[in-house]
């Protein structure tokens, strides 16, 4: 049975994905979070953000590591599986036949219409990120978190990668001197 | 010997690519025109804007239908697991960490420390989409389309899935 929704979730996302792996990052949420409740919105943010971190494509990481939580190796072959071999068949089949597809009018037409409702999706997802990180780390923390992310990713160029990592890195060594302030203050060292 | 340079083709591109697949098609075309010659310059466009007129992810898409070109079936199927594994692999090892200490404090304040990021990413990708589909479509159509399906999503609660067929018919017939 958690084979079959996770083939059924997984075949959805790869073909109402347009527009390569990042699109099917909204829809991925939408099917694990909130239709079959896998994965809290916490635990999809650590996928999302090691699955940034990584090289390779998203969208068959997302889609691999989820079909492994939810029902192991073969979970996560067939959550892979689900995502490409659809569409690969559909190239196949499409550029073997007829390579003149890709340019009748209606087909790019629809590729072209999916685009905005991608952009809603993605504003949505980057509002409720927003709006968590708000609620754990406070307007102030957050929003200097985002104005500093976004003039290294943006204006700087760092690679998310090098900035995640430091960020990871970065909550690592800092609790550690937390939780020895703790340790002195219940000791009452310190202060 | 063919599977292996296939596999070398896709593996590359697949651990060197950061940024998900877009990132690493210009990689997979230095391999598969520059390096192995096995399409032409213009073929490679070819086969890259059928994966653009497709769904599903483009790096696995263009692998697949490549390792069939040169390798047939066993051909697609090492395409596809050249590109997908090695960074699954790793995915999967360092999740299993992470989950295993879920409830340890400092794995907590690492999600909470990277979310800002993550918000900032997905809104840089928000915007390039946004561009897209202006300068794909127009902003008079772009508005329509941002407008109709952020009332279906959020305010209606339609399922995306239905949103997405409706504006694949509405770009058939009204964009095309």
């Amino acid at each position: 049975m958690k084979q079959v929704q996770l083939f059924l979730a997984f075949f959805r996302v790869g073909m109402l994905g347009y527009g390569g792996g990042p699109s099917s990052i909204p829809l991925v949420h939408k099917e694990v979070v909130e239709n079959y409740k896998w994965m809290n919105d916490d635990e999809f943010a650590d996928v999302l953000a090691l699955g940034n971190t990584l090289p390779g494509p998203i969208a068959t990481k997302m889609a691999g590591y989820i079909g492994y939580r939810v029902a192991g190796l073969l979970g996560m072959i067939n959550a892979v599986f689900a995502t490409t071999i659809p569409t690969i068949i559909l190239m196949i089949v499409l550029l073997t036949s007829l390579s003149s597809f890709k340019n009748l009018p209606w087909v790019s037409g629809m590729t072209k219409a999916v685009v905005p409702v991608v952009a809603v999706m993605l504003a949505t997802l980057t509002w409720d990120f927003f709006k968590k990180s708000k609620d754990t780390l406070g307007i102030l923390n957050s929003s200097l978190l985002v104005i500093a992310s976004l003039i290294l990713l943006e204006f700087l160029n760092f690679h998310p990668a090098i900035l995640i990592g430091a960020l990871l890195l970065f909550a690592l060594l800092k609790k550690d001197r937390a939780v020895k302030h703790e340790q002195n203050v219940e000791r009452g060292v310190g202060l | 010997m063919i599977y292996w340079q296939i596999f070398l083709a896709f593996f590359i591109p697949g651990i060197v690519g950061y940024g998900g697949g877009p990132a690493s098609i210009p990689l997979v075309q230095n391999e598969v025109v520059d390096r192995y010659g096995w399409l032409s310059v213009s073929e490679f466009s070819e086969v890259l804007a059928m994966g653009n007129a497709l769904p599903g992810p483009i790096a696995t898409k263009m692998a697949g239908y490549i390792g069939f070109q040169q390798g047939g079936v066993l051909g697609a199927g090492v395409g596809i697991f050249a590109t997908v594994a090695p960074s699954l692999i790793l995915m999967i090892l360092l999740l299993s960490v992470i989950y295993r200490y879920k409830d340890s404090p400092k794995v907590k304040n690492m999600t909470n420390y990277i979310r800002p990021t993550i918000a900032v990413l997905l809104g840089v990708m928000t915007f390039s989409f946004l561009a897209t589909a202006y300068e794909g479509i127009g902003i008079l159509q772009t508005i329509i389309l941002v407008v109709a399906s952020f009332l279906l999503l959020e305010k209606w609660k339609v399922h995306p899935a239905f949103v997405i067929v409706g504006a694949l018919g509405y770009g058939a017939v009204f964009l095309a």
